[in-house]
C-alpha cells in the first residue's frame, strides 16, 4: 500500500502552510448562501481545506496503489494503432476507469456541471502525483483544461451540452492546434474552417502531434478568415468525433508511450465555433496553453519526484568502496541537488498555480457580479500580469530542472540505470518531452522576457518584501541577505540589455535573464516557505539553493557583461558554424 | 402475478465491519493481559467486506434501479465504514449500535444482524465478506443465513450471472478441490473472497457530500438535541443521516445479545512474538547470488 500524497512530506508541508484563503473564497463565491446550498459544497474555509486534503488522499492512493504498478507495462505495450483505430495500453484503460470511478475527471469544473470545483493549485498537486505514478497517464488526466476552456469561453448552451459529459468521464478531450508546418509558430495554421449555406462550419485539413487525438471532443484551431495570414484570422472550434475525421497514424516516441500522439485529417468535418471569431489564437488558445503549461510543469515535477526517489533508494543500498554510495561526496551532492531543485520547483509551481487561481477567480467574479468590476479590475490586471510572467518562467525552470534531476538520477544508478531492469530509464525518457511540448523552453523565454524587462517581476518581488519580515526567523536572515543581492545582479543584467537597445542582444540574452529571474524568484519563495512555517529544514533548503543559484546568477551576469562591449556579437558564432 | 410488479427494485444488503488494521500494527497492540488494545490500533474497513460491497456495486452498474443498504454493528465510530460505503455508492446505511450488543461472539452478532435485516424488510441478496481480519472466523455470514432461513453460498470468487426476471444468481465458489458453479434463487446470502474483485476507490464527489453526515437514532428524540449534524437538506436520492438502531429498534431479545448471548469464552491467550530480522539486500549479479547461496548453505537452509 502506498499513497503518493501521504508519503510526500513536501506536498503536505505546502498544503499545510500555503495561504489558500483568497483562492478558496473566490472558488466558493465567498460562501454565499446559494453556493453553500449546492450539493457537496463546503460550509467554510476549514471545510473546503479538509475537502482538498481528502481528495488528494484519494488521488494519492490511486496513484500509488493502482497506477504506478501498471506504469512499466504501459510503457512497454504503449498505445497502438491499427485499422485507423488507436488503442490505449491495457493499464492505461484500467487507470482511466479508476479515475472515472473516483469521479476525478471534472476536477476544476463547477459543481453545477458535475465537477468538483477544486482550485488549479490542488489540480497541480494531483497532476504531480499522477505523473509520479505514470507520466503518460497525465496526458489524459491532465486534459481537463479542454473542458475548462469550454467553460470559460463557451455559451451557456455549450457549457450545458458538453461539460457534464467531461466531468463524468464519459468523454475525453484533445486540443488540435499543431500542424505539420505550424509548430511553435501557430500563426501559420492552415486548416480551414468555412461556413456552408446553412451557416454551419466545416473543417478541412491536417493536424499533427495531437495528444489523445482519438478524443470524443476536440478543440480545433482553424483559419476561419479567407485571405488572412496571421493569428487574427484564426478561430477555435469544438469538434465532436464522427466519421469525417480520420486518424492517419500515431507517432513512435522516445517516451510517454501510453499517450497516443496522433495525426488527424479533417474532411468536411462539422464543427461549432467557440466564443468569437478571430479570437481563437490570440485569446482562447493562449489561455488554453497557459493552463496546459501549468499542467506540464506539474508533470515534470512528478516525474522528477519519482526519479529522485529511485536514486535515493538505490544510493542507499548500493555498496562500493565498503560504504553505501549515498555517503560518497559526489553522489551525496547529486542527491542534495536533486531534492533541493525538486522542492524549489514545487514552490514555484504552487505560487504560480495560486496566482492563476486568483486571476481566474477574479475573472469569474467580475463576470457574475459586474457591479464589482471597478473594485476588482486593478487586482485582475495585476494578477493577469503575474500569471503571464510566472507561467512561462515556471515551465522553463521546472521542466529544465526535472530533466537535470532525471539525468542525475540515472547517473547515480550508473550502468544498471541504463538498463530496462530499473525504472529510471523510463523516467529519463518520459521527462524529455516536458521542456518541448506546450512550447519549448526557448519559447517560454520569449513569453517571459517581456514581463521581466517591464518590471512585472520586480512588482511581485516588492510585494514579497512588503508582506514578509525576513528578519523574523533567524536561520533565514543570512540567506535572505544573499537573495536580496540577487535582485541587484538581475537589475544590472536588465539595465545592460536595455542600454544596448538592440533586439538581437536582448533575444540572445533573454534565456540568461529569465534564468536569473527564476533563480531569484525561487530563492525568495524558499525563504518565504521557511519563514511562514518557521522551519529550519526549509531554511537549509533555501540556503543550499541560494548558494548554488549565486554562482549561476553571477555566471549569467558575467556573460552579459562581457558581450556588452562586443561590437559584432555574432561574429564568432558565424565563424564557428561555417 | 409476476414478481416485478410487486417489487420493482432489487434490494441488496451488504454487511460491513470496522476492524483493527492488523496489517499495519504500530505501538503495543496487545495489553499485558493478552487482550487486544483497540485504542492504539488504526481501524479500517474489513477488506473482504469491501469486496462484498464491490459485488453489490457491480450489480447496481448493470441494474441501476437496484438499491444497496450497507449495515454494520459497532460503536458510533463504526460510522466510518458506513461513510466509506456511501462514498463508493451505497444508497442507504444502518448503524446497529447499543451497549447491550457489546462483547458479542459470532452467535450473538449474527442474531443481532438477523433482527436488523428483518427490520429492513424484503430483500433479494445479502453480500458479506468471507471473514473479518480480526477474528478470522468466517462464521457470521453462514450463521446469519441460517437464522434467516435462506440459502447461502460461501467463498464466492466470481458472480457469473444475475437473472433479475427469474430471480436467480449464478456464482463461482472456491473449494478445497477447485471451483464450483452454483445457482440459487433469491433470497440468498453470499460471502465474497478477496479474489472476487479489486474494490473501487471512494468517489471524490460523494466523499465531499457525505464526509460529515451524522446519525439519527430512531429511539431518541432529537428535537432538543445539540447533535444536529444530520440535518443537511440533501435532495433525493441522497440520504441525510445514518440510521441508528438499538436493541429495541430491531426488536431483539436482550438475553441472547452481546456478552449475555455469547457462549464463546476465551480460556487462554498466547502472545506469539515473531521477530523480524533486518532485511538484507542482495545484488542481482553473479557475485551477490553466489554469496547468498553460500550463506543459505552454511545456515542449513539449503542442502550443500
Amino acid at each position: 500500500m502506498s499513497n503518493f500524497f501521504l508519503d510526500n512530506e513536501d506536498i503536505k508541508f505546502h498544503l499545510k502552510n500555503m495561504d489558500l484563503a483568497r483562492v478558496i473564497n473566490l472558488k466558493e463565491n465567498y460562501f454565499s448562501p446559494e453556493t453553500k446550498a449546492q450539493v457537496g459544497a463546503p460550509r467554510d474555509q476549514e471545510d473546503a481545506a479538509d475537502n482538498y486534503h481528502r481528495v488528494l488522499e484519494i488521488v494519492g492512493a490511486i496513484a500509488g496503489d493502482f497506477i504506478a504498478p501498471r506504469a512499466t507495462d504501459v510503457d512497454r505495450e504503449g498505445a497502438t494503432f491499427s485499422d485507423g483505430k488507436v488503442n490505449y495500453a491495457r493499464g492505461t484503460k484500467e487507470s482511466l476507469k479508476r479515475l472515472k470511478d473516483a469521479e476525478l475527471m471534472g476536477f476544476t469544473l463547477p459543481r453545477e456541471f458535475g465537477g468538483l470545483n477544486l482550485p488549479k493549485t490542488i489540480y497541480s498537486i494531483a497532476i504531480e502525483m499522477i505523473s509520479r505514478a505514470d507520466a503518460s497517464l497525465m496526458n489524459l488526466f491532465g486534459l481537463q483544461e479542454i473542458a475548462d476552456t469550454i467553460y470559460k469561453f463557451g455559451s451557456e448552451e455549450q457549457r450545458k451540452r458538453y461539460l457534464s459529459r467531461f466531468a463524468s468521464g464519459e468523454v475525453t478531450g484533445a486540443m488540435a492546434l499543431t500542424e505539420p508546418d505550424a509548430g511553435s509558430d501557430l500563426q501559420s495554421v492552415m486548416l480551414r474552417a468555412q461556413q456552408n449555406s446553412q451557416g454551419e462550419w466545416r473543417l478541412n485539413g491536417v493536424k499533427r502531434f495531437i495528444t489523445n487525438g482519438l478524443a470524443d471532443i476536440q478543440l480545433v484551431m482553424a483559419r476561419s478568415e479567407d485571405g488572412s495570414t496571421d493569428g487574427r484570422g484564426i478561430s477555435l472550434f469544438i469538434y465532436e468525433r464522427d466519421h469525417s475525421m480520420k486518424i492517419r497514424r500515431i507517432e513512435h516516441k522516445l517516451g510517454i508511450h501510453g499517450s497516443p500522439t496522433c495525426e488527424l485529417q479533417f474532411d468536411d468535418a462539422k464543427a461549432e465555433l467557440l466564443g468569437k471569431r478571430r479570437m481563437g489564437l490570440i485569446r482562447y488558445t493562449m489561455s488554453l496553453m497557459n493552463g496546459a503549461r501549468l499542467g506540464v510543469s506539474a508533470q515534470a515535477i512528478g516525474i522528477a519526484e519519482a526519479a529522485y526517489r529511485e536514486a535515493k533508494l538505490y544510493a542507499g543500498q548500493r555498496v562500493q568502496f565498503k560504504k553505501v554510495i549515498a555517503e560518497l561526496p559526489p553522489v551525496n551532492e547529486m542527491l542534495t541537488d536533486m531534492k533541493t531543485t525538486l522542492e524549489a520547483s514545487r514552490s514555484l509551481l504552487y505560487e504560480t498555480s495560486r496566482i492563476v487561481d486568483i486571476k481566474e477567480g477574479l475573472e469569474e467574479r467580475i463576470e457574475k457580479h459586474p457591479e464589482s468590476k471597478d473594485d476588482l479590475s486593478n487586482d485582475l490586471q495585476r494578477y493577469s500580469r503575474f500569471a503571464a510572467l510566472f507561467t512561462p518562467m515556471l515551465k522553463c525552470f521546472a521542466t529544465e530542472s526535472a530533466n537535470k534531476i532525471c539525468y542525475d538520477a540515472l547517473q547515480v544508478h550508473a550502468g544498471v540505470g541504463y538498463t530496462t531492469d530499473f525504472n529510471i530509464e523510463r523516467l529519463y525518457r518520459d521527462v524529455r518531452i516536458t521542456n518541448i511540448y506546450e512550447g519549448t523552453t526557448q519559447l517560454q523565454v520569449v513569453a517571459a522576457i517581456g514581463g521581466i524587462m517591464t518590471g512585472v517581476l520586480q512588482e511581485r518581488l516588492n510585494e514579497y518584501e512588503n508582506l514578509h519580515d525576513f528578519t523574523a526567523f533567524a536561520p533565514i536572515v543570512p540567506v535572505f541577505e544573499m537573495v536580496h543581492a540577487f535582485r541587484t545582479s538581475l537589475e544590472s543584467g536588465i539595465t545592460m540589455v536595455k542600454q544596448k537597445a538592440d533586439n538581437k542582444f536582448q533575444d540572445y540574452h533573454a534565456r540568461r535573464i529569465t534564468e536569473m529571474a527564476a533563480d531569484t524568484t525561487v530563492s525568495y519563495l524558499l525563504c518565504i516557505d521557511a519563514l511562514r512555517a518557521k522551519c529550519e529544514r526549509k531554511a537549509s533548503v533555501a540556503a543550499y539553493f541560494a548558494e548554488k543559484a549565486h554562482s549561476r546568477i553571477l555566471g549569467n551576469l558575467n556573460t552579459i557583461t562581457t558581450s556588452f562591449e562586443e561590437k559584432n556579437l555574432f561574429e564568432k558564432h558565424i565563424k564557428i558554424l561555417e | 402475478m409476476t414478481r416485478k410488479k410487486v417489487r420493482p427494485t432489487m434490494k441488496i444488503i451488504v454487511t460491513t465491519k470496522q476492524v483493527p488494521d492488523t496489517h499495519n500494527i504500530v505501538g503495543d497492540a496487545m495489553r499485558p493481559d493478552g487482550t487486544v488494545n483497540r485504542s492504539v490500533l488504526p481501524t479500517i474497513f474489513n477488506p473482504e467486506d469491501l469486496n462484498a460491497l464491490e459485488e453489490a456495486l457491480k450489480l447496481k452498474e448493470k441494474i441501476p434501479s437496484a438499491h444497496i443498504t450497507a449495515i454494520t454493528m459497532g460503536p458510533p465510530k463504526a460510522m466510518d465504514v458506513l461513510r466509506e460505503s456511501l462514498y463508493r455508492g451505497a444508497d442507504d446505511v444502518v448503524l446497529l449500535s447499543d451497549g447491550r450488543f457489546a462483547g458479542a461472539d459470532t452467535l450473538a452478532t449474527s442474531y443481532a444482524l438477523k433482527c436488523a435485516v428483518q427490520k429492513l424488510g424484503v430483500f433479494d441478496l445479502i453480500f458479506c465478506g468471507r471473514q473479518a481480519i480480526d477474528g478470522d472466523t468466517a462464521q457470521v455470514g453462514p450463521q446469519l443465513a441460517e437464522k434467516l432461513g435462506i440459502n447461502q453460498i460461501t467463498n464466492v470468487c466470481e458472480v457469473v450471472t444475475v437473472d433479475e426476471e427469474g430471480c436467480t444468481i449464478t456464482v463461482k465458489r472456491s473449494t478445497e478441490y477447485g471451483e464450483e458453479i452454483v445457482k440459487s434463487k433469491f433470497p440468498v446470502l453470499i460471502t465474497v473472497t478477496s479474489s472476487a474483485n479489486d474494490p473501487r476507490p471512494a468517489s471524490a464527489k460523494r466523499m465531499m457530500i457525505y464526509k460529515s453526515i451524522g446519525k439519527k437514532s430512531d429511539a431518541v428524540s432529537y428535537t432538543d438535541s445539540a447533535e444536529l449534524a444530520w440535518t443537511r437538506d440533501l435532495p433525493a436520492p441522497y440520504i441525510n443521516y445514518i440510521k441508528e438502531w438499538n436493541l429495541e429498534s430491531v426488536d431483539a431479545d436482550p438475553a441472547i445479545c452481546g456478552l449475555n448471548g455469547s457462549p464463546t469464552k476465551v480460556k487462554k491467550i498466547q502472545n506469539v512474538v515473531l521477530v523480524a530480522n533486518e532485511a538484507k539486500m542482495v545484488s542481482g549479479d553473479d557475485e551477490g547470488i553466489s554469496a547468498l547461496i553460500k550463506e543459505l548453505v552454511s545456515e542449513h537452509i539449503l542442502a550443500g
